[in-house]
């Protein structure tokens, strides 16, 4: 019996071991990859990334024009995607809560929150950039937008759920029709959760390459035409990475490391204001 | 009435009326501001049904003339010759296959394992910062794990894990050949071990979510029993929330079948099938990736839609399992 009983405590002890390293394992990699980011990345960072140009090869430059092609890019892709997504998020949540029509859609942006990103950058080349005869910044935001409404969407019905019948009926008792319900209590209620849906959104579309890269293109040159090709950060990282000239390769670290702080800051700034909502 | 009426003040200042008539006419306009948002609102549901249809068919439409040209052999043939203008899929499909399965292989059991941590042995002060750190990997973007991935992780391979695989393993009888050839630092084996990392946070954070959903009690009785703590995740936690760790590693998988850039720097773009996991190879969105900006012709801009739609495919059913999965795990813990 002693002999089983001790087999049994160390099957636990290994069992658990092996748990304690696999989380080891899982956070070793984050350490990992931002440590050989910020040893590659931190050197290149200079006031020079911010304020020149993507230089060619063998010459020294910045990261200026990608910088600001990215934040433009990711600024009309909010625009245009967000009020579908909070519009799209309401429906579900209010009007059409108990409707069919509502499980199908949950279901449906689901399978687009996490379909391949290259797809959406492929359909966005077959609207746009083919019939138009050339590729532009409007694509490549519009291929970003099809990214941001699932995130925006699932985030605005899961906070809109969240909101407290009582609440909705105490407004209701007082003749108030349902959309000032919705825009007066429920959006009031839910605001924070659904601010972190958009700010999770900017940070899935800020790192994204793949849907750019046949419909923004790339501009070596400052350009802020939203109808031209638009440079952007991630496709840079792509490019310059792959080529064979060191000081591209550096800018590239340089290039890597803004983003991923940008989208680390975004997603613990976006983890804290859900965090810190104390009050209703 | 009329009094009574009279003193209805709304925040906005929208509402302050004298009479009943007034009344009825701002009721109105109310009602109708209420029917357009309902149908606003509507549109931009069915907004999102459109962009699925929409996705699909444009597609299905660049697709056709290479489905037309090559039937179904486009499936199962292995040549991709833009000079000749002869393309075949398979060889795409199956590195995109390949290197998911090795992934899988990796995450599921380690996401598994870190799901037990954070469920039943960190103590409760740490639970939230450890989850916390696990899920930042999934926000770190796709395009960062390529960049690292060929110039750090594929060196480190090239020099340690893969030589060692190929003394150890190659040697083997059968086994052997999935580690032939020299190591290249790239290829399918390290793409499938950086998809393992991507995927592995959403892995873990489902399995976690879904150990939660177990009822104390039964964890209780069985640790009423006597039962240590890896007895209790082996017979009772893991039984009980199968469907929904079944349903976590599909949507992981989902994520590696369609992952482009971190794969596009570390496979090696070689479009056949090798039977070592060593060798460089390619996949579906990588092929993509890669080629579409050069392809010049339609056959060879509609094969690689083609290669769209089939990935696609593929993930859609993929994930549409795991969301079945996971909703009647969700349906029965009410």
């Amino acid at each position: 019996m002693t002999r089983l009983y001790r087999a049994r405590r160390r099957r636990n002890g290994l069992a658990m071991g092996i748990s304690l390293a696999a989380t080891l394992f899982g956070l070793g990699w984050l350490v990992l990859i931002l440590g050989v980011l910020l040893w590659k990345g931190f050197g290149g960072l200079s006031v020079a990334v911010f304020t020149e140009m993507t230089p060619p090869p063998g010459a020294t430059g910045g990261l200026l024009n990608p910088i600001v092609g990215s934040l433009i890019l990711t600024s009309i892709a909010v625009a245009l995607g967000t009020p579908v997504g909070i519009l799209a998020g309401t429906y579900m949540a209010e009007y059409g809560r108990h409707k069919r029509l509502t499980s199908v859609i949950r279901f449906v942006n689901d399978i687009l929150l996490s379909a391949p990103s290259i797809v959406i950058g492929l359909f966005v080349y077959e609207i746009m950039v083919f019939p138009m005869g050339h590729f532009s910044g409007w694509a490549g935001a519009v291929a970003l937008a099809l990214i941001v409404v699932p995130v925006v969407l699932r985030t605005t019905e899961d906070m809109i759920l969240l909101v407290p019948n009582p609440m909705r009926e105490a407004a209701f008792a007082l003749g108030v029709p349902r959309v000032y319900v919705i825009r007066h209590v429920c959006y009031r209620a839910a605001r924070a959760g659904m601010l972190t849906g958009v700010l999770l959104s900017v940070a899935r579309i800020s790192g994204e390459t793949a849907p750019l890269l046949f419909t923004a293109l790339n501009n070596q040159f400052w350009s802020t035409d939203i109808n031209a090709p638009m440079a952007s950060l991630p496709i840079v990282i792509f490019q310059f990475a792959l080529s064979p000239y060191e000081g591209w390769q550096a800018l590239a670290w340089t290039g890597a490391l803004i983003i991923t702080l940008a989208v680390l800051a975004l997603s613990i700034g976006a983890r804290a204001l859900t965090a810190s909502r104390k009050e209703p | 009435m009329g009094e009574l009426m009279a003193e209805i003040a709304m925040r906005d200042g929208t509402i302050a009326v004298a009479d009943v008539r007034a009344r009825s006419k701002v009721l109105s306009r109310l009602r109708r501001s209420d029917t357009v948002f309902h149908a606003v609102t509507r549109a931009a549901a069915v907004a999102v049904l459109v962009i699925l249809g929409a996705v699909i068919l444009s597609l299905i439409d660049g697709a056709l003339p290479a489905l037309r040209q090559f039937g179904l052999s486009f499936l199962y043939t292995e040549r991709w010759n833009p000079v000749t203008e002869k393309f075949g899929a398979i060889a795409p499909i199956y590195g995109t296959v390949v290197t998911s399965l090795i992934a899988m292989l990796v995450a599921v059991p380690v996401g598994l394992m870190i799901a037990l941590f954070l469920t039943e042995l960190c103590p409760t002060w740490l639970r939230r910062p450890v989850g916390i750190a696990i899920e930042l990997l999934a926000g770190i973007p796709s395009i960062i794990y390529g960049i690292w991935g060929l110039f750090v992780f594929a060196p480190f391979l090239q020099h340690t894990l893969q030589p060692f695989l190929i003394e150890t393993l190659g040697a083997v009888p059968g086994l052997g050949m999935l580690f032939a050839g020299p190591p290249y630092g790239i290829g399918i084996l390290t793409a499938g071990l950086i998809l393992a990392v991507m995927v592995l946070p959403f892995v873990t954070a489902i399995s976690r979510d879904v150990f939660e959903t177990v009822p104390p009690v039964l964890k209780e009785a069985a640790y009423g029993m006597g039962c240590t703590t890896w007895e209790v995740f082996r017979h009772i936690v893991l039984p009980y929330t199968r469907g929904g760790v079944v349903g976590g590693a599909m949507l992981g998988l989902g994520r590696a079948l369609g992952e482009t850039m971190a794969v596009t720097f570390v496979i090696g773009n070689a479009h056949r099938i090798s039977g070592s996991i060593l060798a460089p190879g390619t996949t579906i969105s990588a092929t993509i990736a890669n080629e579409f900006n050069e392809a010049v012709g339609d056959l060879y801009t509609s094969s690689l839609i083609a290669l769209g739609l089939i990935l696609f495919l593929i993930t859609f059913v993929v994930l549409a399992v795991a969301r079945y999965l996971l909703l009647r795990l969700e349906r029965a813990s009410g």
